[in-house]
């Protein structure tokens, strides 16, 4: 996994709240066995004029002009700002896949759905939780100014505007600690070993029923 | 101090707690199916490690496999692969498998539970958000990530944050035609899709210890969408008849163990929640969605709400973009919405108990002129066929219905089952965002009886007043 220290990029607003993961990525993408190649799909309904398949070429389908990420001036934008509980419905990883395989490492929003959230971390893609008043004022900066850009440090859980604001955020030690240092959690837990055998010796005893 | 049924359930699974906080989980079982599992497995291959435990998992196929004749096979070609890859990743790991053509394969929500795989107290996990459903049998089931399959595969455990405890109290009895999913529904609509983000929710209360096993699936399967990690039901004598006899489930002295450690499984008299809600059964109608969201939903009795009764401005505009979309007014009288389609099945409702409820309403009618289509998809092949030794598929047949292979068909429609632009559907699913069931569809959710009720009638009614 891409380790994330550092990002200076482009935001981009998605001013919806409830955005589910059918909505990041509709299901008929789900039908690929691989990780990557999403990105052109990200939000398919919403983008393109036309229904979308896997395999299918998009750079000539129609796109719907008036969609955020259609317009050219968030064209190459790497932090998404969206709204309250982002990310909810299925579990489906192919949407954080969809989210960077586009470009985006960092997704702002008062709140994300469990899974979403926690998928993110996996995939090398920083969800920061920031208050609503907080999210409220982005979007408003980010709308009064072309080229709006943040500055996002994983190390010292901040984010800072362009006119210097620094904006503090929680994230979990141990989450910070993978992603800071790209680190593989099955590696990390591979060297608990015993620890899982011993917890199966002892369970295997206690519940026989559960065939350990 | 007494302990909540979670943590009783979290301590017994917990194999070592990290000095950040997190915790590293046992996992029992693991259940597995083709959408989210190829990438899991391939990172396996590509980093040399092996199953933890194989014997943990077992998968079935269920989202991409066709309702209609199999001996076809399946016609689309990349929906076909993923399908091969998971027989062949099942073969190659040492994994079992309810492949297509047998009689267990089915969702894999209805096929755990019915084989025995979820056992009270267990921790599930699946590659699907709905895993929730396990939470019936007093057990902490999860949905994770592929990321996360393949952590389980590999290690046969999760790194996980433990969440916070909120337990939801119905009070008194369900009236009559009141069943899970109209709990379920309710519910939402009180706390919201993300009402229970950040909590393990606990169902309570005489209302719920009422529901049979089925309707506490329905119940549990829906606590993903009030945003909960998990949802659970104590574990009692429904339960622990229902496990009784199953493939998995087990016998003799392992069994009359089993019995006596379950019968601990339900929160302490003194536990403390981070959370209480209490509820009366009473106020429970039946239900219906009218919005792209669980959350946008009414008793069949109401009307679409104005948007001046919204709470703030998001919330205002989340009802406008649903208005547009579901092609609906303010102020719309419920039950004089009119359906295209009905689909009757999915995790939440495709058990053999459901395809009774909706049987027992369309026996001797016949669908309303207005409906292109009504679908009957079992949950799995021993629903299908149950229902079939109980004359139930006749009784379908009979009234217009469709009466198909089991999967999870058109709760998501990634197979062919879909809803084309602008087409209503009553669906007994458990999702109704936008393209859920179809680019444009429009899907409302509602129990079985009622989707049948919509059939007939072709649009919603209440089934308190059906004869
Ligand atoms: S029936 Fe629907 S919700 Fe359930 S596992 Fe299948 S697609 Fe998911």
């Amino acid at each position: 996994m891409q380790a994330f220290i550092t990002l200076s990029g482009l935001v981009a607003p998605m001013d919806r709240a409830n955005v589910d993961t059918d909505a990041i990525i509709p299901k008929q993408f789900l039908k690929s066995i691989r990780r990557s190649g999403y990105g052109p799909y990200l939000f398919d309904e919403w983008r393109y004029e036309d229904r979308g398949e896997p395999g299918m070429d998009c750079t000539h389908r129609p796109l719907k002009t008036d969609f955020v990420l259609n317009k050219p001036r968030y064209k190459g934008a790497s932090i998404l700002l969206a709204r309250e509980n982002f990310g909810c419905g299925s579990s489906r990883e192919h949407a954080p896949w969809a989210i960077l395989d586009y470009g985006f490492t960092c997704v702002i929003a008062p709140s994300f759905a469990d899974i979403f959230y926690n998928n993110c971390f996996k995939n090398g893609i920083l969800p920061i939780r920031l208050d609503a008043a907080m999210v409220d004022r982005l979007f408003a900066a980010c709308a009064a100014q072309e080229g709006y850009s943040l500055t996002v440090d994983l190390e010292a859980r901040s984010i800072t505007t362009p006119d210097g604001e620094v904006i503090g955020f929680d994230v979990d030690e141990f989450r910070r600690h993978c992603l800071l240092n790209g680190l593989d959690d099955i590696g990390l837990t591979l060297l608990e070993g015993d620890a899982i055998r011993a917890y199966e010796a002892r369970r295997k005893a206690e519940a026989p029923w559960l065939g350990l | 101090m007494g302990r909540a049924l979670f943590d009783k359930v979290w301590d017994q699974h917990v194999v070592k707690a990290n000095e950040d906080g997190s915790t590293l989980l046992y996992i029992d079982r693991h259940l597995v199916h083709e959408v989210t599992s190829p990438q899991a497995f391939e990172g396996l291959r590509l980093t040399h490690r092996k199953p933890w435990r194989a014997s943990a998992a077992v998968a079935t196929p269920d989202h991409n496999v066709p309702t209609t004749d199999r001996a076809k096979g399946i016609t689309d070609p990349i929906s076909r692969i993923q399908v091969e890859a998971l027989d062949e990743n099942c073969r190659e790991f040492g994994i079992t498998e309810f492949g297509m053509n047998d009689v267990r394969q089915g969702v894999v929500h209805v096929m755990g539970p019915e084989q025995g795989l979820t056992l009270p107290g267990m921790t599930v996990v699946c590659g699907d958000s709905h895993t929730s459903t396990h939470g019936a049998f007093a057990c902490i089931a999860m949905g994770i990530g592929t990321s996360e399959v393949e952590h389980v595969l590999a290690t046969q455990c999760l790194i996980q944050q433990k969440p916070r405890r909120m337990r939801i109290t119905v009070e008194g009895a369900l009236p009559a035609g009141i069943t899970g999913k109209d709990v379920a529904l309710y519910i939402i609509g009180l706390i919201g899709t993300a009402g229970g983000t950040g909590y393990a929710i606990e169902f309570a209360g005489p209302a719920i210890r009422q529901l049979s096993m089925e309707g506490r699936m329905s119940l549990c399967n829906m606590a993903i969408e009030a945003g909960a990690r998990c949802g659970m039901v104590a574990a009692d004598d429904t339960t622990i008849d229902y496990v009784k006899g199953r493939p998995y489930s087990p016998t003799g002295e392992d069994w009359d163990k089993a019995v006596a450690a379950w019968r601990e499984l339900h929160s302490d008299s003194d536990a403390v929640f981070d959370k209480e809600m209490v509820l009366q059964a009473s106020d429970i109608a039946p239900q219906v969605s009218w919005g792209t969201s669980p959350e946008m939903v009414l008793p069949v009795s109401a009307s679409v709400p104005h948007l001046a009764e919204a709470r703030d401005a998001v919330q205002r505009e989340c009802w406008e973009r649903a208005l547009l979309y579901m092609g609906l007014s303010e102020g719309e009288v419920i039950s004089e919405i009119a359906v295209d389609k009905v689909f009757i099945g999915s995790c939440t409702n495709g058990r053999i108990e459901d395809f009774r409820a909706a049987a027992s309403v369309v026996k001797g009618k016949k669908l309303a002129a207005n409906v292109k289509l009504a679908m009957a998809v079992p949950g799995s092949g021993l629903v299908k066929q149950q229902a079939e030794a109980e004359g139930l598929d006749v009784i379908f047949r009979e009234a217009g219905f469709e009466w198909r292979e089991p999967g999870c068909s058109m709760c998501l429609a990634m197979n062919a089952d879909r809803l084309e632009p602008g087409e209503r559907c009553a669906s007994t699913s458990n999702r109704n965002f936008e393209g859920r069931q179809g680019m444009g569809g429009r899907t409302h959710l509602v129990s079985p009886a009622m989707a049948a009720a919509a059939a007939i009638a072709g649009h919603f009614v209440d089934i308190r007043d059906w004869s």
